[in-house]
């Protein structure tokens, strides 16, 4: 902070904040891939080859061969991107509220295996019947939510501790519900039988071997929702007061154990309307969770990259999808497709100690005013 | 009882992972460091292991070595893997949740991605032979002791009783000695022990490290008596389990080495359920869900008089007050 102070004196046009979280964040994502490429190069892999699968899965032409082009990894993307804006904007809002969403695991989990019950045990007609899903995944994944932020809120219970006990409460609790009261499918004993064509969500292009479905249309108006919720209404303006003086937010009589409890339950419910769009519109299936899809974690990656704004989980989630889709790329060119999981975690990684680069950045713009300042002198002198 | 002979060398040894590991968390917490990468760095110290004792096993090591090579260089990693959480969280006032979040993230890529590097591309680690890890020892004298014999002295790995020595060291050095009271102040009121002359930067380091090492130890104890190759499930989320080990423990040695055996022997009994009458009814995932539920409640009733250390996760700000 001092060393912030010192140099915003000498400049003295700018008193505002001086590095914004874009420069922070792009920093991040640019460190986070000139490490990919040096993995790349020092593990004997072709950099050039994780380059194509990027501008492959980015623009659908093939970087080694010009001619060919394919929408399809165009769409994967937009596809592999929309669970991931739908987790970050969870993690987002419960970090607005200063909660540290880790349960997303466990809050998706339970979102999918509600889906999965309502898509195939109620009979409804099309079009609401995967409306009935998403919301019964929402309510599961608020349940979910419910725990932590209650205990967080009225017993002072650090909600972290309680998230990653619940992630894996999720994962055992709905493997169990899933085998007991789901239809489980004979030939692969791991999985439920198809779902009802009338819940699943219909691929945009019919024709296209993309899975990409009318999913997207719901992750589009929850990040509009968010925005406007966080930014434009009273909960909102509370939340985020409660984020940044829990105190404060309750001497100017905001109900603060309110406002952590709903908070956390509407991040669980963001997290469960993934869960239900996976399965609704890829799986098509009732899913029996072994492990866990990370689709939480990169909720954490996403939201601390897009600064838990809308637009900036919004074009954040863009970029973590296109490294999810260019997986498959990546596998083709004998590069380890953990390679993504690798830039992701350096970007998180980086965002954690902001505080160093803003210090070097402090210290390059200090450097750089010194020279103008040298440079600048003589001519003074001179005249 | 001769269930309880068969479960109880079990339950010890899928507990000596959580008593580490949850030692290591001990150690990060108690000097005011919140380390969720535990899990991280077990993986880490699993993976090192495993491949340590192939190469081994490639090169001529003999047997009686390789094991014992493993575990160091399990440790040496874990330290030089939680040092990135350190720099951030000691030096750069990151989110210590975050910065774990990120080790984890790390530790589950470098892994797979160098297992596919150096195993053909394959997702898992070559297997090893039995024979190069640890194997089952019975004690003698000791195992003829009715009841307590069979159960601690019969057919144990010797990390077991590496895992109880160092809770004995660990009570002693943080409770004893000047060492631990200047540890524990740090986690409780780093401002109060730097005025009286702590250097609360270097002791945060040396929790942590000791917290890294300890880790790296956990996972490659896991590897090394429950398995025979590394893949991406070989933590599986223990380090999680270690973590509620410690709550459950109370951020204590005697209290972790129970709460271990605790967890240790309800993942044991999912084994045998199937062999016992009275729990036959009762669900396989019953047994996994136990320690997450228990740690929970545990942390719902202590809420009141929780004993976590007071400045755990907080950033060190030297000028304030």
């Amino acid at each position: 902070m001092k060393s912030k102070l010192k140099v915003t004196t000498k400049r003295k046009d700018s008193g505002e904040k001086k590095h914004s979280h874009l420069t922070i964040s792009l920093i991040a994502v640019a460190v986070g891939l000139i490490f990919a490429f040096l993995l790349t190069i020092l593990t004997g892999r072709s950099p050039f080859d994780l380059l194509t699968a990027l501008v492959r899965s980015m623009t659908g032409f093939n970087l080694q061969n010009l001619g060919s082009f394919n929408i399809m990894y165009v769409l994967n993307w937009f596809l592999n991107a929309v669970p991931i804006i739908m987790t970050g904007l969870s993690v987002a809002f419960a970090y607005r509220t200063g909660l540290f969403n880790i349960g997303g695991e466990g809050q998706i989990i339970a979102g999918s295996t509600a889906a999965a019950a309502v898509a195939l045990l109620v009979k409804l007609p099309p079009i609401i019947h995967p409306i009935a899903c998403i919301l019964a995944a929402a309510a599961a994944g608020a349940l979910w939510g419910f725990l932590p932020g209650f205990l967080k809120a009225y017993r002072g219970i650090n909600e972290v501790v309680i998230c990653i006990m619940m992630n894996y409460c999720g994962m055992y609790a709905c493997a169990w519900f899933t085998k007991v009261f789901l239809p489980i499918d004979p030939n692969t004993n791991d999985r439920t039988i198809a779902i009802m064509e009338s819940a699943e969500l219909k691929q945009v292009f019919s024709n296209s071997t993309s899975q990409f479905n009318w999913g997207f249309i719901v992750a589009l108006l929850a990040v509009v929702l968010f925005w406007f919720v966080i930014e434009k209404t009273t909960f909102g303006y509370s939340l985020r007061a409660t984020g940044f003086n829990k105190e404060a937010a309750r001497f100017a009589g905001m109900k603060v154990e309110r406002n952590i409890t709903m908070s956390m339950m509407i991040s669980g419910a963001l997290t469960g309307i993934a869960g239900a769009l996976l399965i609704l519109g890829i799986y098509r299936y009732g899913r029996i969770f072994t492990s866990f899809d990370n689709f939480g974690f990169d909720g954490i990656s996403v939201a601390l990259v897009g600064g838990s704004t809308g637009i900036g989980v919004l074009l954040a989630g863009m970029l973590f999808g296109l490294f999810k889709a260019a997986s498959g790329n990546l596998q083709l060119f004998n590069i380890p497709k953990e390679i993504s999981e690798l830039i992701q975690a350096i970007i998180i990684y980086l965002v954690a100690i902001q505080y160093a680069i803003v210090l070097l950045l402090d210290k390059i713009s200090e450097r750089k005013i010194k020279k103008k300042e040298i440079e600048e002198k003589p001519e003074g002198g001179n005249v | 009882m001769e269930l309880l002979y068969q479960m109880f060398p079990l339950a010890l040894m899928s507990a000596v992972p959580l008593i580490l590991g949850a030692l290591g968390g001990l150690y990060s917490e108690r000097c005011g460091i919140v380390n969720i990468a535990v899990d991280g760095t077990m993986q880490i110290g699993a993976f090192v292991a495993c491949c340590t004792i192939i190469f081994c096993e490639r090169g001529g090591v003999p047997n009686t070595i390789t094991p014992w090579l493993a575990l160091l260089v399990a440790i040496i990693s874990g330290m030089l893997f939680i040092a990135i959480h350190g720099v951030a969280s000691i030096h750069f006032r990151a989110d210590q949740t975050i910065s774990g979040t990120a080790l984890n993230v790390l530790a589950g890529g470098l892994t797979i991605y160098f297992c596919q590097i150096l195993f053909d591309g394959k997702k898992q680690s070559d297997y090893y032979a039995m024979t190069s890890s640890f194997t089952r020892i019975n004690v003698p004298i000791l195992k003829d002791i009715p009841v307590i014999g069979p159960m601690f002295f019969q057919n144990a790995y010797i990390t077991t009783y590496i895992a109880f020595f160092l809770v004995v060291l660990t009570w002693y050095l943080v409770y004893k000695t000047p060492f631990g009271l200047r540890l524990r102040s740090c986690g409780e009121y780093p401002q109060a022990s730097a005025s009286m002359g702590v250097n609360v930067v270097k002791t945060r380091w040396k929790g942590l490290l000791i917290s890294g090492a300890l880790s790296g130890l956990a996972g490659a104890v896991l590897i090394m008596t429950t398995s025979s190759y590394y893949y991406v499930g070989t933590v599986h989320g223990l380090g999680f389990v270690a973590i509620a080990t410690l709550i459950f423990g109370q951020w204590n040695p005697w209290g972790c080495l129970f709460a271990g055996i605790f967890f240790g022997f309800a993942q044991t009994l999912g084994y045998f359920s199937s062999s016992i009458p009275m729990l036959m009814g009762l669900p396989v995932e019953f047994y996994s869900i136990f320690p997450y539920v228990i740690t929970i409640i545990a942390l719902i009733l202590f809420s009141g008089r929780s004993m976590a250390p007071k400045a755990s996760g907080e950033i060190y700000d030297a000028g304030k007050r």
